[in-house]
């Protein structure tokens, strides 16, 4: 272990260590925790000055007037209307790949496998014109199939990267006994290679989930409209109309977060374990 | 001579052409979204077009432009500076994870809200941050102000605003780099730890020359994702500052939406031109990276 | 896309009662961008009254976010055009003009004599010496105060420049901005310049310089932004962090004296508490007392996009909401100005003032982004932005539009 453990230390080390360790866990959450006790201020509280003190009461009435007062509504049902078929699709899709890339040996293997990670790190700017014009021109603009082909076509880069080094790493045995069997190469993919790759399956759902979740950039360019428009492309319009209400921004914020939030505590383990062997975030 | 039998042979067809059936889905969606656009992009950059009406050809006219534009070389500086201080996430998220990297109850509790930054999607920091630093409303001011006297509205200041938001994007890549060295220190040989203790080996000599090195891989990936994010930055500019004040926090890749994809932008030759640049730039750290990967596949 | 379902019930409704194969339904697409619940509220009577008016004809309306809207237009007009779309005048449209993506609409104004009834949106909306849309409100741009600040300070508020800025001095003295702006979206700060451009220099000028007909290095540019400089110690010192609403909220909270902005405002001054009594407001003080008073007043129009399936019942639409009646009711609603002569502007004390304002104004400008072309105005709005911040580098900024200019204008 290093640094060395906590209980092998002096007890004022120790003690000192048990001190420090909320109050560090406070200072770096302190802009998090601000923004979480303005969203439960009463707008009273704002405009007479009371920006950091306690709330005069919990105004959990911003919550439900964000609702009311905004398309948030909308741009939450259109956020889980993109995020979920990109996140299915975009693992089936690498499911495939990555199975081609990790158990056949053929001459552009490795050529395909680096352009794809290469491609996984180009800068979006170079893409967005030609990406932006694909669906003006088949008249998929403004549409969620439309956005949710361009987050497939970028997390399926990602996520054939991860799959193919997963699949590498499983024991190589099952899959060439079964060829020597001479069974399919396609039940040797669903019967063998799926069941195996379950854990990956669960650690890419949460990753790509929050990443398309949290996507700005596409979600700007490829929506517009009320019912397409993803939450996070929605809530940089409400903060512009709501420039002085930070009340409402803050549960706004609050509430864009939480999806994702949600999702990593209850797959901590796969996310943390997807980060590790994934290796890079778009 | 004996025939060859032919059910092997048959096999070994079926195997050639396997791997490109379980490809082509992957690989159409790869070439659609991003070979075709790099090479349509780059042919874009060399053509005066609204986006609208007809397409003139005027070489290159976008480049030399450019190389006159004021605001081109704002925002390269930028990038540089996003560039150098976004790697502070690597030291410091090796910090915080040799911090964390203990066994006390609730650490786990502990690890995952340290990571929290990072789940956050980077719009919902941009506004938190630009909370943070707001004049009247922020804490920021107030600090700045109980130590200087004088309160700074920090993204209205055009020497600070990209500082300002550089720091807003460390705080999540800062738990990215944590959550990748706390997987790193979980693999390390625990025989080797205890065999450089007893040689008396300590503290950061320890942390030098045994721990970092079986690190490396951790470390590679934090490079790789620190020098991407920072190149590619573009949300928290464009929701903390909009590039400004008067364009003074633009870096290439707001520059290059704010020219083609903006309410007041609408030359995609020049924007085009911008994302060239943006590309080249990137293909050199890429390459360097792919170079490296395509090693350690080698000898794996 | 939103549909009311109510419309169609009541359209599939009447079509029953008509129950005639001959009154088949035609369908109106209109794309609008509504964010505001006042705003979407008055939209529907419109297309309520629309439809009651026309049975046989069914609107369609598409609705979008404002900023988003703005990028959108660029999109839709090519790929899936609607029968209308809602737009601005000016250099504005002179995009889709140009590429062809809206229809000239003379027709319109001749049948319903609109050339006598909106004539002062006239210059705005014709380009080529054709009209292409048909404006429904008007939003001028006055000088908003803070009334019980004043009497505070012991000012009275003056239209004389000289005057003005004596008063300035002061609030500022008492720790009152004397002049707010939020510049966070880079416009709100164009409106100054307009305003002191056309006070020192006049309408024509200001026009030919944001047609690129005046180099930004002349002296007369030069003459504003000295006066400006006066103004500038006394603009509120962060203004780049702030946008347009915080401002406003500037204005009524006390912390700032006057605020120049357009009259879509009002309604936000009302909700941060000010009365009739506390809120004052007045045209921007003169200058030169020789240059005649222009004002500024952005319009909002309809155009009827070239790609449009229905433009029969688009051309039925467009003379409908050009109408009094309607122009009435739209901005009843909306607390806005309308632009036909002969409707009636709301009951609204700041309204009335503002609209004699520009009645006897000698010229309305639009806006600087709408009577320059966007690549200028983005740019000289950055400038401006600028030079409130560090009024000292006003030879470099003047310079660097002056280079833009000669791109721009190539």
């Amino acid at each position: 272990m290093f640094p060395t453990p906590i209980e092998r230390t002096q007890p004022r080390t120790r003690f000192a260590y048990k001190v420090f360790l909320p109050i560090a866990l406070i200072l770096w959450l302190l802009p998090l925790l601000g923004v979480a006790l303005t969203s439960v201020k009463p707008a009273a509280d704002l405009d007479s000055g009371n920006y950091f003190g306690a709330p005069s009461r919990i105004a959990i009435e911003n919550y439900w007037l964000v609702f009311k007062n905004s398309n948030i509504g909308y741009y939450f049902w259109n956020s889980i209307k993109v995020t979920v078929p990109s996140v299915l699709v975009s693992i089936g899709l690498s499911l495939l790949a990555g199975f081609a890339l990790a158990t056949y040996s053929f001459r552009s293997n490795l050529i395909i496998f680096f352009m794809i990670v290469a491609g996984n790190y180009v800068p979006y700017q170079i893409l967005a014109i030609p990406v932006r014009d694909l669906p003006i021109n088949i008249n998929l603009y403004d549409t969620t199939l439309g956005l949710a082909l361009t987050h497939i076509a970028f997390q399926t880069g990602f996520c054939t990267l991860f799959m193919r080094n997963f699949i590498k790493a499983l024991p190589n045995a099952l899959i060439e006994s079964a060829r020597v069997e001479g069974v399919s190469e396609w039940r040797i993919f669903c019967y063998i290679v799926v069941p195996l790759v379950r854990p990956a399956i669960a650690a890419l759902s949460v990753l790509i989930f929050t990443f398309v979740w949290n996507e700005y950039f596409w979600a700007t360019i490829m929506s517009q409209s009320v019912d397409v428009r993803p939450v996070t492309a929605g809530i940089n319009e409400l903060s512009g109309e709501w420039k002085a209400r930070w009340e409402l921004i803050s549960a706004a914020s609050i509430l864009t977060a939480a999806p994702p939030v949600l999702m990593f505590f209850l797959m901590q383990k796969h996310f943390i374990a997807g980060l590790a062997l994934g290796a890079t975030k778009g | 001579m004996k025939p060859v039998p032919a059910a092997p042979r048959r096999r070994r067809k079926r195997l050639d052409l396997t791997p490109w059936l379980f490809l082509a889905p992957a690989i159409m969606f790869f070439l659609v979204y991003v070979v075709v656009p790099i090479g349509q992009s780059i042919s874009i950059s060399f053509l005066e077009w609204d986006g609208l009406g007809e397409k003139k050809w005027i070489g290159l006219q976008n480049y030399q432009d450019l190389l006159k534009d004021e605001a081109f070389y704002v925002s390269l500086k930028n990038n540089l500076i996003w560039l150098v201080l976004y790697l502070l996430a690597i030291p410091a998220g090796l910090f915080l994870a040799l911090f964390l990297n203990q066994t006390v109850t609730g650490m786990r509790l502990y690890k995952s809200l340290f990571f929290f930054p990072f789940v956050i999607s980077n719009v919902v920091v941009g506004l938190i941050f630009s909370w943070f630093y707001t004049p009247d409303f922020g804490l920021m001011p107030k600090i700045i102000g109980f130590f200087t006297g004088e309160e700074i509205a920090v993204l209205a200041n055009e020497s600070l605003a990209t500082y300002g938001i550089v720091a807003a994007g460390l705080w999540p890549q800062i738990a990215y780099c944590m959550i990748l060295y706390l997987t790193g220190l979980n693999s390390i040989n625990p025989e080797l730890v205890e065999a450089a203790r007893l040689d008396d080996a300590k503290g950061f000599k320890m942390l030098w020359y045994v721990i970092l090195p079986q690190l490396r891989p951790a470390t590679f990936i934090a490079l790789v994702v620190t020098v991407i994010g920072a190149l590619r930055s573009f949300d928290l500019v464009a929701i903390m500052t909009v590039g400004g004040p008067w364009g003074s926090s633009r870096v290439l890749s707001y520059f290059m939406f704010e020219q083609s994809l903006s309410e007041y932008g609408t030359s995609m030759g020049y924007g085009a031109a911008i994302a060239v640049v943006l590309f080249a730039i990137m293909l050199v750290f890429i390459t360097m990276f792919i170079v490296r990967m395509i090693i350690q596949e080698r000898t794996a | 896309m939103r549909i009311n379902k109510k419309v169609i019930g009541l359209a599939l409704a009447t079509s029953f009662v008509a129950g005639s194969a001959l009154a088949e339904q035609r369908e109106l697409v209109i794309n609008m961008d509504r964010t505001s619940e006042l705003d979407q509220k008055a939209s529907q009577d419109l297309i309520d009254a629309f439809e009651a008016a026309n049975p046989d004809i069914k609107v369609k309306w598409n609705n979008f976010d404002r900023e988003g809207y703005k990028s959108a237009i660029r999109n839709f007009l090519i790929a899936d055009a609607p029968d209308i779309a809602v737009w601005f005048p000016g250099n504005r449209m002179a995009p889709f003009v140009d590429a062809g993506l809206f229809d000239p609409v003379d027709d319109v104004w001749d049948e319903n004599n609109f050339r006598e009834l909106l004539a002062s949106s006239i210059p705005a909306t014709t380009r080529d010496g054709q009209l292409w849309g048909v404006p429904y409100r008007i939003a001028g741009w006055m000088l908003f105060r803070n009334d019980e600040l004043y009497e505070q300070a012991g000012v009275e508020p003056t239209d004389n420049w000289e005057e003005f800025l004596a008063n300035c001095e002061k609030l500022a003295e008492m720790d009152i901005d004397c002049v707010t702006t939020g510049t966070r979206d880079l416009w709100p700060g164009a409106g100054l310049f307009d305003l002191i451009n056309m006070r020192v220099n006049g309408y024509e000028f200001h026009m030919d310089l944001a047609n690129g007909k005046v180099p930004w290095t002349d002296d007369r540019v030069r003459a504003t932004f000295a006066e400006w400089a006066k103004l500038v110690p006394y603009i509120t010192k962060d203004h780049a962090a702030f946008g347009w609403d915080e401002a406003a909220a500037r204005l009524s909270s006390g912390k700032s004296a006057n605020f120049l902005i357009g009259t879509f405002a009002i309604k936000t001054f009302r909700s941060g508490g000010m009365t009739d009594e506390t809120l004052g407001m007045q045209a921007f003080p003169i200058i030169n007392p020789d240059i005649p008073r222009s004002e500024e007043a952005p319009i909002n129009t309809y155009h009827m996009p070239s790609g449009a399936k229905n433009k029969e019942d688009a051309r039925k639409f467009l003379a409908f909401v050009g109408s009094a009646d309607q122009q009435t009711a739209y901005n009843k609603t909306t607390i806005g100005m309308p632009v036909n002569k002969l409707a009636t502007p709301p009951d609204d004390k700041y309204l009335t003032e503002a609209f004699e304002l520009l009645a006897s104004a000698h010229a309305v400008s639009q806006f600087f982004d709408r009577d320059a072309p966007a690549e200028m105005a983005k740019p000289a709005m950055e400038g401006f932005q600028e030079f409130m911040a560090k009024p000292e580098r006003v030879d470099a900024i003047l310079e660097r539009l002056e280079a833009v200019r000669q791109r721009v204008y190539r």
